[in-house]
């Protein structure tokens, strides 16, 4: 058994708050660079250097990327050999509180979805925890926004729709998407499990390092060519038309029931911000 | 392609030379509001009432601000979802707005009144905050300042940069642009 102070948890997220405002992962900017040199319209080339040089203002004036700093969505692995001195969910939403605080970053969080009054510190997270073996605590943030997630769809296909359903209702959502997301997108998608299910992995697609392949080659061609696809359509960067639409597509799959064919797609803006820590 | 510099208040003429896919260059002044503010503004002029501000002539930016850091004049500052202000926006161009600042597709109650009252919808790049807030030079809370970053506040802007996204005459970015790169 190993005890853990969850004002380590509480320190951690605080940290990881700020800095997954502040800073993009290199993967993330890495890919727009790369997209930024092939991108055919001026306009798409001018938007995807201005988000290059926010970076870089960004990071130098320690301020969020984007005034939309997110609802805070946490993932959380917790070794089954840990045992916590203190309340471990309010030690993440005491992090999330003081991360955004003391990095003065918006607080984006209504305490009532139709009442509508702001809870002023940008809590509660979602927070979903999952355990495992051995004694690490592994605790991801993804600061989520507000746009992208809004056009972000579900639909639970039949088994025959198939793959080319699945293919057809992801290209579908980034077009009908447009602008609103803005893109360039990292497109999550999840397939199989249930209503909830496929939801969640659509969600956790988007932790995936940008530029890494899908470990099963199935689904690794199933990402290139829905990518292909995306960037046809032609929407652009912020939708003004452009080749540059998505800068990747991540899929995540579940086992699912003999009568269902669930599929999910969380589009995440080119804001694609996330931290990781281990304790 | 050259920028075409922008001066707010603007007049009829200013707003018929623009075209879909113009890149433009604020300075002056700019007004922000978004959801909250926009709820409260038409509250106003439908009862006959003024706004917190002269709209005539001017720009609303839809933004709502990340906090400012003690000595910092604005924190990050990039544009939201316009489309959230279709109900709102053709009733304050009707009262003498010229501009709005956002990021995506408007709706076409608002291209109908932009058409009727001669204004601009334009866009700013949704999430670069940072290099946004670098062109904002004073800001002021001008009403419901209880609102936080829904406030609505005059700020003042040099080389803001937008691209001209649906313009008086009926044209279109996100629709030709599409059309265009689509294969």
């Amino acid at each position: 058994m190993r005890e853990i102070d969850v004002r380590e948890i509480t320190s951690a997220v605080r940290k990881m708050c700020m800095d997954a405002n502040y800073y993009l992962g290199d993967d993330v900017l890495s890919a727009i660079k790369k997209y930024e040199k092939t991108e055919e319209s001026p306009l798409g080339k001018e938007i995807l250097n201005q988000i290059i040089k926010n970076c870089g203002i960004a990071k130098d004036k320690q301020m969020p990327l984007c005034q939309d700093t997110g609802y805070s969505a946490v993932f959380a692995e917790v070794g089954q050999e840990v045992h916590f001195n203190g309340d471990f969910n309010e030690a993440i939403n005491e992090g999330v509180r003081q991360g955004y605080k003391d990095g003065y970053l918006r607080k984006s969080v209504v305490e009532d979805p139709l009442r509508r009054k702001n809870t002023g510190d940008n809590t509660p997270a979602i927070i979903t925890t999952k355990l495992v073996p051995g004694d690490k605590v592994t605790i991801t943030i993804l600061p989520k926004g507000g746009g992208s997630e809004n056009m972000s769809r579900i639909k639970m296909l039949k088994p025959g729709d198939g793959e080319d359903g699945v293919k057809d209702f992801v290209v579908e959502t980034v077009r009908i998407a447009g602008g609103n997301p803005c893109p360039p997108l990292i497109v999550g998608v999840g397939i199989g499990g249930l209503f909830d299910k496929v939801a969640h992995i659509a969600k956790h697609a988007l932790l995936r390092e940008v530029g890494s392949k899908h470990p099963d080659p199935y689904y690794a061609a199933m990402e290139e060519e829905l990518l292909e696809r995306i960037n046809n359509t032609g929407v652009g960067p912020m939708g003004l038309g452009g080749r540059t639409t998505a800068l990747a597509v991540h899929i995540e799959v579940h086992p699912c029931h003999i009568a269902s064919l669930p599929a999910a797609v969380n589009t995440q803006c080119h804001s694609a911000r996330h931290r990781e820590t281990i304790i | 392609m050259d920028y075409i510099k922008l001066t707010p208040p603007l007049k009829d003429e200013d707003i018929e030379k623009l075209k879909a896919g113009d890149r433009v260059l604020i300075t002056g002044a700019m007004y922000t509001g978004r959801d909250a503010a926009h709820k409260k503004m038409v509250d106003l002029i439908e009862k006959n009432e003024k706004m917190p501000f002269d709209p005539i002539g001017q720009i609303i930016y839809f933004v709502g601000p990340a906090p400012a850091k003690p000595g910092q004049v604005m924190n990050s500052a990039g544009p939201t979802t316009s489309g959230r202000m279709n109900k709102f926006s053709p009733i304050v161009i009707g009262v003498g707005l010229k501009g709005m600042v956002g990021k995506g597709e408007m709706g076409a109650e608002v291209v109908e009144a932009m058409k009727k009252h001669k204004a601009a919808y334009m866009v700013a790049t949704g999430g670069a905050g940072a290099l946004i807030a670098d062109r904002i030079t004073g800001a002021e809370v001008v009403a419901w300042e209880e609102l936080g970053p829904e406030a609505v506040r005059k700020l003042t802007v040099k080389d803001f940069p937008a691209i001209v996204a649906q313009d008086c005459h009926g044209g279109n970015i996100f629709v030709e642009g599409v059309e265009k790169y689509k294969r």
